[in-house]
């Protein structure tokens, strides 16, 4: 049971730091929403899975309630997170920022 | 398993030294606005990180949803009033 | 508030299927809104389990009409079709996952990608299928939603080649499925 937790973690934290390495490399505003937007995501949602699979080692029902709510957050933050993303893609595309291309590098 | 997470919450903690680097250099707003979402949506699983060091979880679990509202709600803020601002960008990388 | 309650007495001439329609919501929201309490209070005293039924009736007696709009029959079907396509986005998700994860770690990064904005149309109408397909598309391969609006055109940035190629695909066919409006 452990193994599973330590391995849900991992993943969690590998995530989040190919999240931080793309929001750091990437060339541009658009582009940087992708490690931003996506890795982020799936890092919070195994991450807090991990944890709740944790918290479920000792059953009772004050632990099983804090799994609900522990499940409540990944809901949430899958629905947030895309919504976000949008609304912040959005701001960018209407103060008309250009996005990077191949061409323009070569040229 | 206790040790795993403290060590887990201290490589969370320089993840987000690593987006800090964005919300301090970005070139437009917006970056800035993307290192702080990505800031944000860290600390909800630092927040519950915490939680499970010092066996108070079921107070911290209402902290993080809480923060979590939070930040969506911030993020949205912020976005929607950078919204009209039309060449108020530094033009770094636009030409 | 009477404003509200006006235009939903308004718009269709029979009333007492419009009563029921309303009473549905009411109960779907009243029920909602009593499971969020006992999840986010976590005390079974009777004294706070009568304030529960108390305020959670009054949320759902002056609000019903927002959370649940329109409650139709069809919305049933639509639900179970939904939790079934959970599983295989959530696996798109994580493989998604993966080829973003490669792209960045990569030492050449920007060789790899191409980024450009594709445009496309789509068939769907409601509301809802197009939010659902706006946010299947933001979270799986590459792409990311720009805009989309109320006829069906969708704006896409993806990061390659080879997403940009199969980006509405297979997932325009199973959410035009979920919601019922192939062609």
């Amino acid at each position: 049971m452990n193994i599973i937790v330590i391995v849900f973690i991992s993943f969690g934290l590998l995530f989040f730091l190919g999240g931080a390495i793309g929001i750091i490399r990437m060339p541009d505003f658009y582009s940087r929403l992708h490690p931003a937007g996506k890795l982020d995501t799936l890092a919070t949602l195994s991450m807090v899975i991990g944890l709740a699979l944790f918290n479920l080692h000792h059953f009772s029902l004050g632990t099983l309630l804090v799994s609900i709510k522990l499940f409540l957050i990944v809901f949430f933050v899958s629905l947030a997170s895309p919504t976000a993303t949008h609304t912040i893609v959005d701001a960018g595309m209407r103060a008309g920022l250009r996005h990077w291309t191949k061409k323009k590098q070569r040229g | 398993m206790i040790s795993f997470f403290l060590y887990v919450a201290v490589g969370l903690c320089l993840i987000m030294l690593f987006s800090m680097y964005r919300v301090l250099f970005g070139p437009t707003v917006l970056d800035r606005l993307i290192g702080v979402n990505a800031i944000g949506s860290k600390t909800v699983v630092l927040l519950l990180l915490i939680g499970f060091l010092y066996e108070r979880v079921d107070m911290f679990v209402d902290i993080a949803l809480a923060y979590g509202f939070l930040n969506f709600v911030a993020v949205i803020a912020a976005a929607r009033y950078f919204h009209k601002r039309k060449g108020l960008y530094e033009e770094s990388f636009m030409d | 508030m009477t404003a509200i309650r006006n235009g939903v007495s308004n718009d269709v001439g029979k009333p007492s299927s419009t009563f029921l329609k309303s009473f549905f919501s009411f109960l779907l929201t009243f029920i909602l809104m009593l499971l969020c309490w006992l999840v986010l209070s976590g005390i079974f005293d009777p004294l706070l389990l009568v304030l529960a039924v108390i305020s959670s009736f009054l949320v759902s007696y002056y609000f019903y009409d927002l959370l649940f709009p329109s409650m139709e029959l069809k919305f049933i079907g639509i639900f179970f079709r939904f939790v079934q396509y959970l599983p295989w986005l959530i696996w798109q998700i994580v493989k998604a996952n993966f080829h973003v994860l490669y792209v960045t770690l990569h030492p050449r990064m920007k060789d790899l990608i191409d980024p450009q904005i594709i445009t496309f149309k789509t068939h769907l109408k409601s509301e809802m299928a197009i939010v659902t397909l706006a946010n299947s598309i933001t979270l799986t391969p590459g792409t990311i939603t720009v805009t989309a609006d109320n006829d069906g055109v969708f704006k896409v940035h993806a990061i390659d080649k080879a997403s940009a190629e199969g980006c509405p695909g297979d997932m325009l066919n199973k959410v035009s499925k979920i919601f019922g409006e192939t062609l």
